[in-house]
């Protein structure tokens, strides 16, 4: 029988090796994943990926189309998600401390973000596909901004919430009003967060493939009209990757290649650039 | 006459100060209207659906296009089982990352390992679910599924769920799938809510002599507690919603069996993969309820997880 504190300390060094185990466990999948799609990205990366329409079956080709398509929708979702959250942010940093409203609406967003993607398809689908009668790059970016809002309006108001209340006083005592105080003062103290949330926040939608399979679907062609079923690179990856064609395949590993360095890239440069902790879980 | 000026510019000001607060107020309340305008167009959608089939759809193992006979039974339960597994193994492996980020890891590593394990989270749904079906499903049915029939499916009890033919793709891979994209979002909860415990109730244990170990489970671990507890649901939540991973490789069978090691089918990979295809009104109507039941499950869920992390940040006197 060992003493009691040979035992205690046999115990900790057991517990902590388990604890670097897990760390290791987990960097061992990010680096597995990332090694698997350079090998298998990095040979089908040809410059004729960017300068060819998606193939059809059997037939080589590119994936200009969808690259195209998934810039365009995220722009747009973007644009549209952005200043409604920001506002809406705005407003429980700034306006809720009082009344049941607030506290009840930023539940909600904190419950929406991270509510199931393919649910916020369907909703578009049939709020908006099933209006118009056919899928369209619209309704593919409306979805998207569906998801921006909640990441935008957290970010919003925690880096709100940071800036100090002395800044607002002295810029009030100085006369402004509280609407150039807002934005001229605090939202300016907190651009730098606000925009790492908006970059996480394209970082999160220009990887999601389920909010899109009912509402832009896919195309092709290429396509400039947003009104028009939408290539997209997420959903040509799926359809690609689940095709029996070596072509297709190797489409689909070059255009998650390109996918995965893009949204992992935005990420860094959100978190490392602007230092500020953001956090949207 | 400036006095007057004067006060038709404080008007003015005050007119902008109301028009800027509305539309903040505005935005805000939208996203409640969101979240009601998504239950009742799901709500909607799915009526035919309800009227047709009642309660039955939650007990109902059916699903046959052809004869418009569906139930929600396998693609519930599917769900359920895919996430459980994900979570028996993203628990522990959450909870040994957090302690190394907090208490093991040297000062100048916290950071870039921290980082590398929100990536984890950051690669899109679709990289796992082509990785899983094209290099981890292969793999997996050649040296992990073989060895699971031989060595736990001949056991009694346990046995009847690891045994059956290694196809590489079914139910487990799937949850192994999905521990593997929820352990980021477990862990940095975890780390979150470890980092908020007062440094002086740490030093007061190691003071008295305890080992990190003894640390952790004795004075954080209680401490955080309903912190914690709100990662698990939280990272549950994800499991639950999370879509084109498991698409890739539950193997999309309507069938019930008890073997994890066979092709199964959850709701949102229903959804994904016979949305676009369904023809008929009954039909697309059972999917949008599936997405109903869905959201109502993780909305759930997601309530409790957020209500408890409030509850921790309530007690530290910030949102954690």
């Amino acid at each position: 029988m060992l003493n009691l504190y040979t035992r205690r300390r046999i115990i900790n060094a057991a517990g902590l090796s388990v604890s670097v185990l897990a760390m290791l466990f987990g960097l061992f999948w990010l680096c597995w994943i990332l090694l698997t799609l350079l090998d298998h990205g990095l040979p089908a990366l040809t410059p004729v990926v960017f300068a060819q329409m998606t193939p059809p079956p059997g037939s080589s080709g590119g994936l200009l189309n969808a690259i195209a398509g998934s810039l365009m929708m995220t722009l747009v979702g973007t644009l549209i998600g952005t200043p409604i959250g920001i506002l809406a942010g705005t407003y429980l940093a700034e306006f809720g401390q009082r009344g049941w409203m607030a506290p009840i609406t930023r539940f909600i967003n904190d419950v929406l973000l991270s509510a199931p993607s393919i649910v916020i398809g369907l909703f578009v689908y049939e709020v908006y596909v099933v209006k118009v009668k056919h899928f369209s790059g619209w309704a593919g970016a409306l979805a998207l901004s569906i998801l921006v809002i909640p990441i935008v309006i957290r970010t919003t108001e925690n880096m709100l919430r940071l800036v100090p209340s002395t800044l607002r006083e002295a810029a009030a005592a100085l006369g402004a009003p509280q609407w150039k105080v807002i934005n001229f003062v605090t939202l300016r103290a907190a651009r730098a967060g606000i925009i790492t949330g908006v970059l996480l926040a394209v970082a999160r939608i220009s990887g999601e493939t389920a909010p899109l399979l009912f509402t832009a679907l896919n195309n092709q062609f290429w396509s400039s009209n947003m009104n028009q079923p939408m290539a997209n690179l997420p959903v040509v990856i799926f359809q690609f990757a689940m095709s029996p064609y070596a072509d297709w395949q190797n489409l689909a590993w070059a255009g998650a290649l390109l996918i995965t360095v893009s949204v992992l890239t935005l990420n860094i440069v959100a978190r490392v650039v602007f230092r500020q902790s953001a956090t949207t879980h | 006459m400036p006095m007057f000026s004067h006060e038709v510019r404080l008007k003015r000001q005050a007119v902008f100060d109301l028009l800027f607060r509305s539309l903040t107020r505005v935005c805000a309340f939208g996203v409640l209207a969101l979240l009601a305008a998504i239950i009742v167009s799901l709500v909607v959608g799915s009526i035919p659906a309800i009227h047709t089939f009642g309660l039955g759809f939650l007990t109902s193992s059916d699903w046959d296009p052809v004869n418009d006979r569906f139930g929600a039974l396998i693609p519930i339960i599917g769900t359920l089982i895919t996430s459980g597994i994900a979570l028996l193994i993203a628990i522990p492996v959450s909870f040994g990352i957090a302690i190394f980020l907090t208490e093991l890891s040297p000062r100048i590593l916290r950071r870039p390992l921290g980082i590398a394990i929100e990536l984890l989270a950051g690669i899109p749904s679709i990289i796992y679910g082509m990785w899983g079906l094209f290099v981890f499903a292969p793999l997996f049915a050649d040296h992990v599924e073989p060895w699971l029939n031989d060595h736990i499916g001949t056991l009694p009890y346990i046995g009847p769920f690891f045994s059956g033919p290694p196809m590489g793709i079914g139910m487990l891979t799937a949850g192994i799938i999905l521990a593997i994209m929820v352990i980021p979002f477990i862990a940095s909860v975890m780390r979150d809510v470890f980092d908020v415990v007062p440094t002086l109730l740490k030093e007061s244990a190691y003071g008295l002599g305890a080992t990190t170990w003894e640390v952790m489970w004795q004075v954080v671990l209680p401490y955080t507690k309903v912190g914690v507890a709100g990662g698990i649901m939280l990272g549950l939540g994800r499991a639950l919603g999370e879509t084109m991973a498991i698409t890739f490789v539950i193997g999309n069978a309507h069938e019930l069996s008890k073997s994890l090691l066979m092709p199964g089918n959850s709701i949102s990979s229903a959804l994904a993969n016979e949305f676009n295809e369904a023809v008929g009104e009954l039909y697309t109507s059972s999917l949008i309820e599936l997405g109903l039941i869905l959201f109502f499950i993780t909305f759930v869920v997601l309530s409790i997880a957020r209500y408890m992390l409030y509850k921790l940040g309530q007690r530290e006197g910030h949102a954690a």
